[in-house]
């Protein structure tokens, strides 16, 4: 059993944290949504296409969260050997490919009325284009072998590699030109965008980072579970009884 | 409350972000919920079953 005695440590803590998870993710999503939609204010230039950025922002810093979550779960998995990096490797890749495919989509559709396009091969479009197949290819590779642990081991290194794209995400609004707006939030000497616009923004994006954190707690249950069940039905082929 | 919905002539693009991240998030929530529901409830049943069926081992050591 020792084997998951870290895992069920992680479920105890992960457990009692859940509800109060689910409250913040829940209150903080509705109050974004209302702040969002609602109780702020148009933008004197782009007129209310200014409130994709509620849903476009906090998926793209989700979807960069996600996957330095996953480059440091998968460094704790080559190092440690830790199975609990592994479930959480799994458990977020999803996460972070779903936020990824939003923040494209919704730039896609804040692109078309403001740029004149849908898409354009620029430096931040296309770096972000490529972390949606980072996150698939983690996704794929995981589950490729009939050997968990193999497709964890290339799982992880694909996803230490590809970490190197985070950076170049963040920065390439200033190292390329590009028809993205720079930073106008996480940048040296504060924000610069107006209290109206930045309260909604930061609810939202509370309740995305809750979100993922219910979402992740969910799906490691799931992974515990299943490897339990691998590892019950494998020591009863072996003949040994019990869990390994 | 058209105007609220008319988004300032923009709707067909705001309107569609926002139904779009609901149907993925909410997706995924209820995909992962059901995973685990049906894992424990997977581990739940082969661990009674394990308890029911006399184990070889218990027996050579008793």
């Amino acid at each position: 059993m020792h084997r998951f005695a870290n895992p069920a440590r992680f479920l105890r803590i992960a457990n009692a944290c859940f509800p109060w998870l689910a409250a913040v993710s829940g209150l903080s999503l509705a109050a974004g949504l209302w702040f969002a939609l609602a109780a702020s204010p148009a933008d004197y230039q782009q007129g209310d296409t200014v409130r994709i950025m509620y849903i476009h922002v906090p998926s793209a810093w989700m979807g960069m969260f996600c996957y330095v979550a996953l480059a440091v779960f998968g460094a704790m998995g080559l190092i440690w050997r830790h199975p609990l990096a592994d479930l959480l490797g799994r458990a977020t890749a999803p996460v972070g490919a779903a936020f990824t495919f939003l923040c494209l989509v919704t730039g896609s559709l804040w692109g078309r009325p403001m740029w004149g396009t849908w898409w354009v091969w620029d430096a931040r479009l296309t770096s972000m284009l490529l972390l949606l197949f980072l996150y698939l290819g983690h996704m794929a590779l995981s589950n490729a072998f009939d050997d968990r642990t193999r497709g964890d081991r290339a799982a992880a290194i694909l996803a230490l590699v590809g970490v190197v794209n985070v950076p170049v995400i963040k920065f390439s609004v200033d190292w390329w030109n590009t028809m993205h707006q720079p930073a106008s939030v996480i940048k040296m000497g504060g924000p610069a965008i107006d209290r109206s616009m930045l309260v909604p923004l930061l609810l939202m994006a509370l309740g995305f980072q809750t979100y993922y954190f219910v979402v992740l707690i969910l799906r490691a249950r799931a992974e515990i579970a299943g490897a339990k069940v691998e590892s019950i039905r494998m020591a009863q082929v072996l003949g040994s009884g019990g869990e390994a | 409350m058209a105007a609220f919905f008319a988004m300032g002539g923009y709707a067909l693009f705001v309107w569609p972000c926002y139904v779009l991240a609901l149907a993925v998030m909410a997706g995924l929530l209820v995909n992962s919920l059901l995973r685990a529901r049906a894992a424990e409830t997977e581990l739940e049943t082969v661990r009674q079953n394990r308890l029911d069926r006399p184990r070889r081992d218990k027996e050579v050591s008793a």
